[in-house]
């Protein structure tokens, strides 16, 4: 892992009104890393990861990107345009509805290969064989390339999903409970799939969930929230082996195995 | 040998001919004056004025005679007539709660300041032809009330708003601009005022449907009839000159206030919302139908989730200009033969290779090979 | 001299100003599309009205104006729109692509190539080229401010997954000026090529949907494709029947019950003066063998 910070969170904040969503929240990530966000629902979570990923913005506080050159920047100092060129190459962005991160009338070929047309791609045979490349990476057959993502079963269309993420060589992924709505098997074996390209790839990710043996198998490291704060952190398996923090302790202690 | 066929031009002199000869029928039979139209098909004409966007009733029946009573293409000559008069300014805002009612109703009060006047109306009406009306005989005329109708007439959203249990209706501090959709292209998000006049101007035919859509769950909004009104309103304008207002003439108006399903939270106390419809003349349907797709369309400001057609912004005022998707409609029998041309060239094509590709020993992935 | 009691070309002075304002707007953001007050006119929308009202703010007294539907000057609706001017501009109008400079179209290029000074007033039906993709003007708005053309470009791969080409042959999206993605109106694809560093200006005129574009004269226009599935234009296996023509868009002509297809020049014009140029040739080769 590199020395240099990748991700420089400090002080953030989003309020709606009245309510906190989420409140002094900081953090630094490094290439590499995955940091998990545990907690119940309404704790926070998915608030926190839309303000990192700059779906909404935050009322306070700063979120900090290193470059691929090396420079350190203040994300919500950019234009939108920046912004949004980010997210279409720099970083992926795993919804938890996957029907919310493809385009359901396109084949999953199309699909994976819109990224690298929107970066730049002009040539159809070569997008094609990047597309192939990376559902195979996903262990989808590639005899389905031309399929709709409507006749994939959940699962795979995650993985689709995935996929159409990767395929740009993003440096940081943000999952919104990236296993959520599947069956257990077909959990384990994404988690594994998951696990493999983030050893492979080098990728960095904020992986947000509420299920505690995703966060074993997959993060480094682990935040815990509790009504929008951030009640304990620390490296992955001394939170959960040893939680500090009541709400920790009550997190951990209580966990259902379906 | 095949000969280009000309004579276009002649053909439609001719056909502008034959419908002048269609569009006065049987000359044995005496030519509809404009007073006729306007005093007996009444609602035709207010319904073309409102679409048409222009307080004319006399233009609106001769629109309808030369339309030979199609209400659409007679709205399409008042609008393009309407492009090319001149602009003197805005009125100053009409007063319906001074208006000289003939008919007012409400269905959120037994009773109230005034009364439920029920005016001419087919409410109560069996709808039974009336097979007297094949003739022309006199007809008596109806009787007169001893007493005039009560002057106080307050609006119900009124008397609810003394009491704050409804929203107010007041302009935002920046909307001092009224927006003018005839002149200024339509943008999103569209303010009220735009949308209104979209609305106003909108296919009654497209609004009854998405009103009436709202009642059976695609977008419920709770909608209680606080008042329909129906009379005669001043219209006032300042001209620069003088400085002060003048009434330059008299409108009749149809208004509509719905009074739908209250909204608060746990720091505003619980009112109840608006929709507004107003329209030319007695167009009650329009006017309620208005009414009801004004306040879907609020759901934006009031916090509402867009599920439902109705709630679209874009899905609602893009369509419901009558003449815009008559236009477009229409169109569709322009000549189209070009286009079809490539159309048919691709599909021979394609459909050759498919061919080529089935009877060859291996079915590749067809190449193109035009 | 016009019909009396309507302002030169119908519209009002004030009007057309609006309207040169909007097409300066668009010339100077090549592929741009600009919104404008488009008026209500006695022609219904959908039948040519963003090309006509084009036309009314540019013409001036000395023009000279074609109008043509389909590539031929007689076609129903030309005639009813080159009446329109007459009526209320009292121009002189032409058959002939060389003399007119003014010349509004709908759905084809003329074939006789251009001149600096001629301007091409196109009628299109939805300027916006990624309205099938995505219906929401909002969201289209944001896609060409930020050039965010991966659904475009996803509907041509798609097309070569499903077809083994692209299979698009009107309304041809193209880029110009190397920034935005317009629409060329429905024009067959054959035409696209014509677009390209043509010498004359050409407009791009949508009533019904309020928009406005333009592409100077000399601006670099290209069709979208794959490097390895090119852009190319339609051909037959026969010239045109009246004048031989190999290099024009041929119509279809169905001559008998049982499907008898005859292909003749789109372009009425262009046809007529093959015709008449091929004559001119008979005398002097009767003289010459």
């Amino acid at each position: 892992m590199s020395s240099e910070v990748l991700l420089k969170v400090s002080g953030l904040e989003h309020r709606y009104g009245k309510h906190v969503g989420c409140t002094d929240v900081s953090f630094d990530l490094y290439p590499g890393e995955v940091l998990g966000i545990v907690g119940e629902s309404g704790a926070g979570k998915s608030t926190l990861l839309k303000c990192l990923a700059t779906q909404i913005e935050p009322t306070a506080g700063t979120v900090e990107y290193r470059g691929r050159d090396g420079v350190m920047r203040d994300i919500f100092a950019l234009s939108e345009a920046e912004r949004r060129l980010l997210l279409r190459t720099d970083w992926g962005l795993v919804h938890q509805n996957p029907r919310d991160g493809l385009r359901m009338g396109v084949s999953a070929g199309g699909n994976v290969g819109e990224c690298l047309m929107a970066v730049g791609e002009r040539h159809y045979g070569q997008i094609r064989e990047q597309a192939g490349h990376w559902l195979q990476q996903v262990e989808i057959d590639l005899d389905r390339i031309d399929h709709m993502p409507e006749t994939f079963s959940g699962g795979m269309q995650q993985r689709v999903q995935i996929a159409r993420n990767l395929v740009t060589r993003p440096r940081l992924m943000f999952m919104d409970e990236p296993t959520g709505g599947l069956d257990v098997s077909v959990q384990a074996r994404l988690l594994d799939l998951l696990r493999r390209l983030v050893g492979e790839l080098g990728l960095s990710a904020i992986v947000v969930t509420h299920d505690l043996g995703v966060v074993r198998l997959l993060a480094h490291r682990l935040m815990v929230m509790q009504a929008g704060r951030v009640v304990e952190h620390g490296l992955t398996d001394q939170v959960l082996d040893d939680p500090q923090h009541p709400y920790s302790q009550l997190l951990v202690s209580s966990i259902l195995r379906v | 040998m095949y000969v280009a066929v000309k004579g276009g031009e002649r053909a439609i002199l001719n056909s502008h001919a034959l419908l002048e000869e269609t569009r006065r029928g049987d000359t044995a039979h005496p030519e509809l004056t404009l007073a006729q139209i306007r005093e007996q098909l009444g609602l035709a004409v207010d319904r073309v004025m409102t679409e048409g966007s222009l307080y004319d009733p006399d233009l609106a029946a001769l629109a309808l005679k030369q339309a030979c009573g199609d209400v659409i293409e007679a709205v399409f000559l008042l609008r393009a007539y309407r492009t090319t008069l001149p602009r003197f300014g805005l009125s100053e805002p009409v007063d319906t709660g001074r208006m000289a009612i003939r008919r007012r109703i409400s269905a959120t009060f037994k009773d109230l300041p005034g009364g439920q006047v029920l005016g001419p109306t087919f409410d109560y009406t069996h709808r039974l032809i009336d097979f007297g009306l094949a003739g022309t005989a006199d007809r008596a005329d109806a009787p007169t009330a001893p007493t005039p109708v009560d002057d106080s007439m307050p609006r119900v959203t009124d008397i609810l708003d003394s009491q704050s249990l409804i929203e107010s209706e007041r302009p935002e501090p920046d909307e001092r601009d009224v927006p003018d959709i005839t002149r200024d292209p339509l943008r999103f998000p569209a303010p009220r005022g735009a949308r209104l006049q979209n609305l106003a101007r909108g296919d009654e035919g497209f609004l009854l449907s998405l009103g009436y859509s709202t009642q059976r769950g695609y977008g419920r909004n709770h909608p209680f009839v606080g008042e329909v009104r129906l009379g005669e309103v001043a219209v006032e304008f300042v001209p620069e000159e003088l400085g002060f207002p003048i009434e330059i003439g008299e409108i009749t108006v149809t208004e509509c206030q719905m009074v739908n399903h209250f909204k608060g939270s746990k720091t505003q106390p619980p009112q109840f919302t608006r929709g507004y419809g107003l329209t030319f003349g007695h167009c009650e349907r329009k006017a309620m139908s208005m009414a009801l797709v004004d306040r879907a369309l609020r759901g934006r400001e009031l916090g509402e989730a867009p599920e439902a057609p109705v709630q679209d912004e874009e899905f609602v005022l893009y369509h419901c200009d009558n003449i815009q998707a008559t236009g477009f409609v229409e169109h569709l029998k322009l000549p189209h033969y070009v286009d079809f041309q490539s159309e048919l060239a691709m599909v021979r094509a394609l459909r050759e290779a498919v061919a080529k590709a089935t009877s060859a020993p291996s079915a590749q992935e067809t190449a193109d090979h035009a | 001299m016009h019909e009396p009691g309507y302002n030169f070309a119908y519209l009002d002075e004030q009007t057309k100003r609006m309207i040169r304002r909007g097409l300066l707007k668009a010339v100077a953001i090549p592929g741009h599309q600009v919104p404008f007050g488009s008026r209500e006119m006695p022609l219904p929308y959908g039948w040519g009205t963003g090309g006509i009202q084009i036309t009314a703010a540019i013409l001036g007294r000395s023009d000279v104006l074609k109008v043509i539907d389909q590539g031929a000057d007689d076609t129903t609706n030309a005639v009813s729109i080159r009446r329109f001017f007459a009526r209320t501009a009292g121009v002189r109008t032409t058959e002939r692509t060389r003399e007119a400079t003014v010349i509004q179209t709908r759905h084809r290029i003329p074939e006789t190539p251009l001149t600096e000074g001629q301007t091409l007033v196109f009628q299109v039906p939805i300027p916006e080229p990624l309205r099938w993709m995505e219906a929401s003007e909002r969201e289209t708005r944001a896609m060409h401010a930020l050039q965010e053309y991966g659904v475009m470009r996803v509907s041509l791969y798609e097309d070569v997954a499903r077809h083994g080409r692209i299979a698009k042959t009107y309304d041809y999206p193209v880029t110009v000026n190397e920034r935005y993605i317009m629409s060329p109106s429905p024009i067959p694809k054959f035409d696209n090529p014509k677009l390209d560093r043509n010498p004359a200006l050409q407009l791009f005129g949508a009533g019904r949907e309020r928009r406005l574009y333009a592409v100077p004269p000399y601006t670099r226009v290209k069709s979208l494709d794959f490097e390895d599935h090119p852009f190319h234009v339609e051909t037959w296996d026969q010239p045109c029947a009246l004048c031989g023509s190999t290099t024009s868009f041929l119509d279809e002509i169905i001559t008998d019950d049982a499907g008898t297809r005859m292909m003749v020049c789109s372009d009425t014009d262009h046809c007529t003066q093959r015709r008449a140029e091929a004559e001119d040739a008979e005398p002097m080769r009767r003289v010459a063998s």
